[in-house]
């Protein structure tokens, strides 16, 4: 019943909310957000405004010297937020690093957010305790992931599901397309959530891509949807779509959520240096929340009070975020040691006997404070 | 009124392992009252220009460093008066306690100004100018500790308690100390940190070099130049060249065997007897011969008529190292010259310009140039365009090597050019013909008969 595109077939881009904010109606997706009344639109609306707030606030945290290193996500957030809030509890989400805007949809605390761009630890939280797993640096390694996860739920036969989130530079990467294989091979109960963002650092898509980025799961078996990504509501839509087929035993689907990083791909970079900004101009007119909040208005739902509410959740947020961050304590030496392996192992045992010793000889905790920084 | 505290924001690591970053603007100026994340500067690192937010809401006090001026990570930019609440304001580990570091490093004299500050992002960021902490040094540079990383006062006491050190030089210079006869032990170092140079050296076996930048005795550890002259001619021709003219540059090695053996026939026939011919003498003819049929090379941008100007001359530029410095002076009308012509025309050129004689009219109107860095041992490079012509040709030295000849690995003498052409004259396809014929001109010279 839904529209999908197996080979030849190019429905477009699905948009449930224009850029001017009119709300327009597709017969296959509208069933699927027919409950999001007033009050959820404006929660959603409030969920993107404070996942902006926490990706700038980190941005000034960075050039602040209070993290390494941050990848904002600035443009993402109607991406993100639709489908990580409808991913139930019991699915598992396999990230990438860009996805701190799902993290925190998830429930990820604030200081477990930001904990490993502080180079504080290895991994900011408990994948187990929100089920999503830690960010993924390597290039779309966690679809793999996510699809070995999903052999395990069909071999439970539970009806949950996995979904993994990527870019479109990630499509071009070995692991991605080894992921798209196994999981149709298997049907297993995986979503493929690509955002579209145009950008693979400094290598437009259009260069990787010499046809739709949806158009390449029909190529493995898998069906695909394209929707607007700076439309929560086609995003949720077409997530909910792609969750329900895989609890169903309805195997894979692949989602492409046109976007835009409106940012740079890390703090380290500077887009100026190979993107045109008659392009950001265009994009900007896009912007996810521009059109939530251009949506409200028009149902007369966006007043002051709200405005001023939503406003103040965000800076709340942002305040927390700030004083976990420069707050967090350092951790100790010996915790190099502590997630190597899950079980005791003599080796270890002993480099870090040898360890502590060698930071006991120094004497002084300002000494061994010291050695502890140069050996990071 | 509440009380108040100074706080200081050191510059971050803003890329991943940067060691320094260029103020570019003030967003601010002092007296000015900033709140959190305001936009303050404009700062250039290696890898972007970024804005600066600030740390903390208060009073600017100071700005530490002007625009223009390049800082280390760590350094102290900026500093802010803001109410003292009992340090909630940031981070244990991050800019406030690299201010107490840094008084801990001013308090123990070994160390010196600059250290790594054990910040967040400060760790990846050796400051690489001066004043390294001593814990970094080498064995043999710095005292005989562990390299494994130690106190600093630790340090600092092995320092004073080590005197048989071996004094700091190079093998080049310990071999010269050695054949001249000079005890290292006995000379004074000048260049960084005390080690010994040649100069150090030389001037010990009073035999200090000729050159005028050798270090004065004075013991002065740098030398300043006021920048004029040819340095300063060349300087800003370099510079209009390399940021006007798009440069490309390809590269060609060649099995020249041919041309050498040929070269050898001329010099030993009657015909050139008393001529100074060498290998840049049949690069120039090759030249000349590509030129007529790629004319493309030989043109100029002005950008000032908007119009190319095509020459149907050449005047053949040769750069010279000479003691007034670079110099590019030219053979005019070298198309229309005779072989004997253009060999004794090139070997007057280069004595004129050593013996600092050469005309201002030898240097202007060159349109097109050969650089000849054989002559240093050089194999390739990239040079840049003499300002005002399409192209310039880089002679490499020729070199014995093994080469593939007629399907066996052989010794041949080989030799690469490289082309830089401006790229808004010269296309890739008229650039790489043109180098391609100027090859093959030198692999078989005969095929000059079919190209003249």
């Amino acid at each position: 019943m839904i529209t999908e595109h197996k080979g030849a077939r190019h429905p477009g881009l699905v948009q449930l909310i224009t850029p001017d904010g009119e709300r327009v109606s597709h017969p296959e997706y509208d069933p699927w957000v027919q409950d999001v009344g007033d009050d959820q639109l404006v929660g959603l609306y409030t969920d993107m405004v404070i996942v902006r707030r926490i990706d700038t606030e980190a941005t000034a945290l960075q050039r602040q010297g209070e993290l390494a290193l941050w990848p904002p996500l600035l443009g993402q957030e109607a991406a993100q937020v639709g489908s990580a809030r409808v991913v139930r509890t019991e699915d598992f989400i396999f990230s990438s690093y860009r996805e701190n805007g799902v993290a925190w949809c998830r429930g990820v605390e604030l200081p477990d957010i930001i904990r490993m761009w502080r180079g504080n630890a290895a991994s900011g939280w408990d994948p187990y305790t929100v089920n999503m797993a830690a960010p993924q640096i390597i290039i779309g390694a966690q679809t793999l992931h996510a699809t070995g996860y999903a052999m395990g739920i069909q071999f439970d036969g539970a009806d949950t599901a996995a979904i993994t989130y990527f870019g479109d530079g990630a499509t071009s990467q070995g692991d991605v397309n080894e992921a798209l294989v196994f999981a149709a091979s298997f049907q297993v109960p995986v979503v493929f959530f690509c955002q579209n963002n145009h950008w693979a650092i400094s290598e437009p898509v259009a260069l990787q891509a010499h046809t739709r980025i949806a158009d390449r799961a029909p190529g493995f078996g898998i069906p695909s949807m394209q929707v607007d990504g700076n439309d929560v509501l086609a995003v949720m839509a077409a997530t909910r779509i792609a969750m329900d087929r895989a609890r169903r035993g309805g195997g894979p689907t692949f989602i492409e959520a046109v976007t835009y990083r409106m940012g740079p791909h890390t703090t380290a970079d500077d887009p100026t240096r190979y993107r045109d900004p008659n392009e950001l101009e265009d994009w900007a007119a896009k912007d996810p929340l521009k059109r939530v909040k251009a949506l409200l208005e028009r149902k007369g739902l966006l007043t002051d009070q709200l405005l001023d509410e939503v406003e103040g959740k965000a800076n709340d947020v942002a305040r927390q975020l700030r004083k976990a961050c420069v707050e967090m304590p350092d951790p100790a030496p010996s915790d190099v040691f502590r997630h190597v392996y899950s079980t005791p192992n003599t080796w270890l045992d002993r480099q870090e006997e040898h360890y502590s010793r060698y930071l006991a000889s120094l004497g002084d905790p300002a000494a061994a404070n010291q050695a502890e920084g140069a050996t990071r | 009124m509440s009380a108040t505290m100074i706080k200081e924001f050191r510059l971050p690591d803003l890329g991943e392992g940067l060691t320094e970053s260029e103020i570019l603007n003030w967003r601010v100026n002092v007296g000015d009252t900033v709140t959190l994340n305001q936009v303050i500067a404009e700062v250039e690192t290696a890898k972007a220009v970024v804005e600066l937010p600030s740390p903390f809401a208060g009073v600017v006090t100071a700005l530490h460093e002007s625009p223009g001026t390049v800082v280390e990570v760590g350094k102290p930019i900026v500093s802010f008066e803001v109410p003292d609440d009992g340090g909630t304001q940031p981070s244990a580990n991050g800019t406030g306690a690299a201010a107490d570091e840094a008084a801990g490093a001013e308090a123990n004299p070994a160390n010196g100004s600059a250290k790594r500050e054990p910040n967040l992002v400060g760790y990846g960021a050796m400051v690489e100018h001066s004043g390294r902490p001593q814990r970094r040094r080498r064995a043999g540079i710095a005292p005989a500790v562990p390299a494994a990383p130690v106190a600093p006062e630790a340090t600092a006491s092995t320092s004073a308690a080590e005197p048989a050190e071996r004094p700091r030089s190079t093998p080049p210079v310990r071999k010269l100390a050695r054949d001249l006869g000079v005890d290292l032990a006995s000379v004074a170092g000048s260049g960084d940190r005390g080690l010994i140079t040649r100069e150090d050296v030389l001037g010990a076996a009073g035999k200090a070099s000729e050159s005028g930048t050798a270090a004065p005795s004075d013991g002065q550890r740098e030398t300043r130049t006021p920048i004029k002259g040819v340095r300063k001619a060349t300087a800003s021709a370099m510079v209009a060249s390399a940021f006007t003219a798009p440069h490309v540059t390809e590269f060609l090695t060649v099995d020249v065997t041919p041309a050498m053996e040929f070269l050898d026939r001329l010099r030993s026939g009657k015909e050139f007897a008393g001529v100074k011919l060498t290998p840049l003498t049949l690069v120039a003819r090759a030249v000349l011969i590509a030129l007529k049929r790629n004319p493309a090379l030989n043109s100029a941008w002005d950008e000032a008529g908007q119009e190319i100007i095509q020459f149907n001359y050449v005047n053949l530029g040769i750069a010279a190292a000479t003691p007034r410095g670079l110099l590019v002076p030219n053979i005019k009308d070298a198309d229309a010259l005779s072989f004997q012509d253009l060999a004794e025309a090139l070997a007057g050129l280069a004595e004129t310009a050593r013996a600092g004689k050469t005309s201002p009219a030898q240097l202007s109107g060159g349109t097109i140039s050969i650089t000849n860095i054989g002559v240093f041992g050089i194999d390739a490079g990239t040079p840049i365009l003499n300002p005002g012509e399409a192209a310039i040709l880089a002679v490499g030295a020729v070199r014995r090597m093994p080469w593939e000849y007629r399907g066996k690995v052989k010794l041949r003498q080989v030799l690469t050019l490289s082309l830089s052409f401006d790229h808004r004259l010269v296309d890739g396809e008229q650039g790489s013909r043109f180098l391609a014929e100027v090859g093959r001109l030198l692999a078989d010279p005969a095929l000059a008969l079919t190209m003249a």
